[in-house]
């Protein structure tokens, strides 16, 4: 299991791969933006660090620090959202479906609450093939209301999948505050089904571990799924867009209050201070190459662009004859 | 030689698939006791492992699949009703098509979609009695609707083979088609490979689904004034172009018989098609649903939506005179 700068090592390389990130989509060399990560690092890699290297995840939208912590190579993330050839996904996926399949990273999802499903399906398959791996899904708060999240729930349920439910609640689902689209709780739909659910705070990787590895082990025990609700708070933007676009929704008050309290610093007081000025600088060093390998490879080229549209090789008809 | 229905042709072919390749599993509703009658005894030869009866939350079953499919699987999914496609649109056309692109290659969903009587079912009324198979068409999902039970054997198990996310529409008014085959001829039909019924000189008909028979029986009717030949595409998605085009070499006349509502269907892209890079020598004519038809509920209504044999009859008629 990863120690207290092992967990610090993750947080930091998903806080300042966002951080490039957003300069690349100042720069435009990421274009279409991205959903930024920043504020919510602890849950993924507390949660991932409970996971073996067979255990399977599907993420969303905001979905950077699943993928890096589950362990994908900065470099090619990087790539892949520059819509390069050496991207995780050869440039096809972009921010919002970045995959790794040799991870069992199962793919950001664009559609909000739509990956649970997914996941249960996927958890189904190994647990039928003996196996104990474990399915985790990570969606927000917007996703609690999406019907086809609570049938999954009860798919996970009735049938005592190893699923993990992992709600990061950051407040807001794009600019709606959590209370304004939130009848109930959010574990109070979990229990309806009969699944353990807790409340942890998401921005102490720390707690977020503990409360992750008890329903993983739950899991691969056959006791079936668990869900967590974490706390966090969204630091950025929904989307690099709002950068441009000055939304008011949330007020400077709201802001400042939510940003006291960061994953990044928390687990970095917990370090020596010699050993997290090292581990920053080798993440800054991993940072820069990832930016220089992403910039330096080649973009596809257009007449591949249907490329991989059908696993069978078939080959679809042009737009014009 | 024994007789072939339909219904027992998909039942087998599923029993075949399933016998064949253990990651094969069946997801559907009251599929343990076979309440669509493609499924029944599959449980108790298989397991539930394999035949997996769900709750009514097509939604997450249908994604499930995908899920399974992601890891190894290849789920067949059994709708009960036509227009349950469109509550799933999102999980087969946005999700399970578009795994293989955006991950660059990484995935594979092959998940077939069956959908046992399809189309009117006589009297099932606005929301039991569509026949959305050009929509899948549309956004490039492949697409099958056998017209015969040797087809929908064959078409059936070469859509579980497929790699890819296939949608199986049988429609309900083919249900009553039997043949007389010997079942040890009964092999899978490779998908994207249109047959030809009945050869033709004169007009080429295509015909999807049910409406092949139809088509055969007009045939049948003008034989003495014009010779027509009847094309059954089989696939919708991928279309034989290469097939279509052969014939109207021979005909150089066409009249699509397509049971879609008319703006958009795929008797609209196969005219379009044809306009375009193919031999015709008369206008071409299409048969089809109205534009945003909602089936009514009382018997004569229901029918004056559907297309019909006189009005196929009409139109060949006119693509014979035409030009």
């Amino acid at each position: 299991m990863p120690d207290a700068v092992a967990l610090y090592r993750t947080i930091r390389l998903i806080r300042r791969f966002e951080e490039r990130a957003i300069e690349l989509v100042r720069s435009g060399d990421i274009v279409g933006g991205v959903h930024p990560y920043l504020g919510q690092e602890a849950i993924a890699t507390g949660v991932c660090a409970a996971l073996r290297p067979d255990d399977v995840i599907t993420s969303t939208h905001r979905g950077h620090g699943h993928v890096l912590a589950k362990g994908a190579d900065p470099a090619r993330m990087m790539a892949e959202l520059a819509g390069r050839v050496t991207g995780l996904n050869r440039g096809r996926g972009g921010s919002m479906h970045a995959a790794d399949f040799s991870l069992g990273i199962l793919g950001a999802n664009a559609i909000v609450g739509a990956a649970g499903a997914i996941a249960c399906g996927a958890a189904w398959a190994g647990m039928l093939a003996g196996s104990d791996r474990v399915a985790v899904t990570f969606f927000g708060d917007g996703a609690v209301n999406q019907g086809v999240l609570l049938e999954a729930m009860n798919l996970a349920a009735l049938r005592r999948l190893p699923v993990l439910f992992v709600c990061e609640n950051n407040g807001y689902a794009t600019t709606m505050p959590t209370a304004g689209a939130v009848a109930g709780t959010i574990t109070g739909r979990a229990a309806a089904f009969g699944i353990p659910a807790s409340t942890v705070d998401g921005m102490d990787v720390s707690v977020v571990l503990d409360a992750a590895r008890e329903a993983v082990e739950r899991a691969r025990a056959g006791a079936g799924p668990t869900m967590l609700e974490c706390l966090t708070y969204r630091f950025d933007a929904h989307h690099t867009f709002e950068h441009r676009v000055r939304l008011r929704y949330r007020d400077d008050a709201d802001v400042a209050a939510g940003r006291s309290r960061d994953p990044m610093q928390i687990q970095g007081a917990r370090l020596d201070p010699d050993e997290r000025t090292r581990i920053d600088v080798a993440v800054e060093a991993v940072l820069d190459e990832a930016v220089r390998f992403a910039l330096a490879s080649d973009h596809p080229d257009p007449a591949g662009a249907l490329d991989y549209l059908y696993a069978s090789g078939l080959r679809a008809r042009p737009g014009v004859a | 030689m024994p007789i072939l229905s339909y219904l027992k042709a998909l039942g087998r072919a599923l029993g075949d698939e399933l016998a064949a390749d253990e990651r094969v599993c069946v997801f559907g509703e009251d599929i343990r006791v076979g309440v669509a009658n493609v499924t029944n005894g599959l449980l108790k030869r298989f397991g539930p492992d394999r035949v997996v009866d769900m709750p009514i939350s097509e939604q997450a079953f249908t994604s499930f699949a995908t899920g399974a499919a992601l890891a190894g699987r290849r789920p067949v999914l059994e709708f009960q009703i036509p227009s349950l496609l469109f509550l799933v649109f999102e999980q087969i056309a946005n999700q399970a098509h578009k795994f293989p692109l955006m991950t660059g290659g990484q995935a594979a969903v092959p998940v077939t979609y069956l959908v046992p009587s399809s189309g009117s079912r006589t009297g099932w009324a606005g929301q039991h009695s569509d026949h959305p198979y050009s929509l899948f068409a549309h956004v490039g999902v492949k697409t099958v609707v056998p017209a015969t039970p040797t087809d929908a054997y064959g078409l059936f198990r070469a859509a579980i083979q497929d790699d890819d996310p296939v949608v199986v529409f049988a429609p309900a008014a083919a249900m009553g088609v039997r043949e007389d085959v010997d079942y040890a001829t009964l092999v899978p039909v490779p998908l994207g490979v249109a047959r030809v019924h009945r050869p033709g000189t004169d007009v080429t008909v295509v015909a999807v689904g049910h409406l092949v028979q139809t088509a055969l029986s007009v045939a049948e009717e003008l034989a003495d004034e014009i010779s027509v030949e009847v094309f059954d595409p089989r696939t919708l998605y991928p279309f034989d172009w290469t097939g279509l085009a052969a014939s109207l070499d021979r005909t150089g006349r066409l009249v699509v018989i397509d049971d879609s509502n008319r703006s958009c269907g795929i008797g609209a892209e196969v005219l379009a098609t044809a306009a375009e890079q193919m031999r015709l020598v008369a206008p071409p004519k299409r048969v089809t649903r109205p534009d945003g038809a909602v089936l009514p509920f009382a018997l004569a209504l229901d029918q004056a939506l559907q297309p019909s044999r006189d009005q196929l009859l009409t139109a060949v008629r006119a693509v014979a005179k035409g030009g």
